[in-house]
């Protein structure tokens, strides 16, 4: 491999590029999946994802598993007469010819027991289970606390 | 303005029970994130956001703190005068110094307030605000909160509310209402 050829494997595999690559299983593509910074351990993490199904078939998000927290859930921010309260979501539709965001103030993983605090920078794989297509693993990137989402288009993608 | 007025001549308590309190009217004594005690006192003469949260929510609170960083980001110098607090719900487990680390990340304009969990409860109570703590499995728990993001005029009258699916483009503006 030639030096620019490396060059180019280290950047794909930097932080900034991981949360704006896609992964497909089946019908599936799966991308944007992305963290925020926790203060320590003991403090829940949170992943974000974009899922889109391009088949003509309905799927569902049933759970996600990680090497970075004990118990990972699924989980719904609901606002119900301004009060906003968090129930667990059992599942995440998927519809046919349809993407579904988990991010900021909706469906979101809530990372609990965290095996070590997420600093802006880190990175960590994430497991997604499906009703139907099956299983996938994605790349999370940690983004500051502050952060509303992954900037792909300064990414180069 | 209708509905200000309706409320301020006490002869319609259907409206004052659900309207935050005037600042000065307020009775709570909480501890800053610097280790400062705030009471509605100090803040007479600014305008004031108000947003009630807790360190251990992974998804309302820092949603909203990021909000409203941009909002004040937005608004500049022209915002410096205003009072921007988060008071925990969470007293248990958001110290002073937990809430340093928390309100770091954000806007440096921003304060997080703490303190007993009876003074909570009366700030709770002023801003006419809702909290209820919810156990989980294995001894952890959650807080269900308001999560609007209230706004005082600097003589302390109550402004607004920016609800949390409001359509962000309004909230600016209605800032802007209390600064001058």
């Amino acid at each position: 491999m030639n030096h620019f050829l490396l060059a180019a494997a280290l950047t794909l595999s930097a932080p900034a590029a991981m949360a704006c690559e896609t992964v497909a299983i089946g019908d599936l593509t799966v991308e944007h999946a992305w963290s925020k910074a926790t203060i320590g351990a003991g403090r829940p993490g949170v992943f974000y994802v974009e899922i889109t199904n391009t088949g003509s078939t309905d799927d569902a998000l049933v759970g996600i598993a990680t090497p970075a927290a004990g118990m990972p859930m699924l989980h719904e921010t609901v606002v119900q007469d301004g009060i906003a309260s968090m129930p667990h979501a059992m599942s995440i539709p998927v519809p046919a010819s349809q993407s579904v965001q988990l991010s900021p103030g909706g469906y979101h993983g809530m990372l609990m027991g965290l095996t070590t605090a997420l600093k802006e920078g880190d990175s960590f794989p994430v497991t997604l289970t499906f009703e139907k297509a099956g299983e996938v693993t994605v790349n999370v990137d940690v983004l500051s606390l502050r952060a509303e989402g992954p900037d792909c288009a300064d990414a180069g993608q | 303005m209708l509905g200000v007025g309706a409320y301020r001549t006490r002869n319609r308590p259907a409206l004052s029970e659900v309207l935050p309190l005037p600042i000065g009217e307020m009775s709570w004594a909480l501890t800053d994130h610097r280790d400062q005690s705030v009471r509605p006192t100090d803040w007479a003469g600014h305008p004031v956001m108000v947003f009630f949260g807790f360190t251990w929510c992974p998804d309302v609170c820092p949603t909203t703190l990021s909000d409203i960083s941009l909002w004040l980001e937005d608004l500049g110098a022209d915002a410096n005068r205003l009072i921007v607090a988060l008071i925990s719900v969470d007293p248990e487990r958001d110290t002073p110094a937990v809430l340093a680390d928390y309100v770091s990340s954000f806007d440096p304009r921003i304060i997080g307030l703490t303190g007993p969990a009876d003074e909570v409860a009366k700030a709770a109570a002023d801003f006419r605000v809702t909290y209820r703590r919810v156990d989980k499995d294995g001894g952890d728990y959650t807080m269900d909160h308001t999560a609007g993001v209230f706004l005082f005029h600097p003589d302390g009258r109550f402004a607004s509310i920016i609800d949390f699916h409001e359509d962000r483009r309004f909230a600016v503006p209605k800032i802007r209402r209390t600064l001058s």
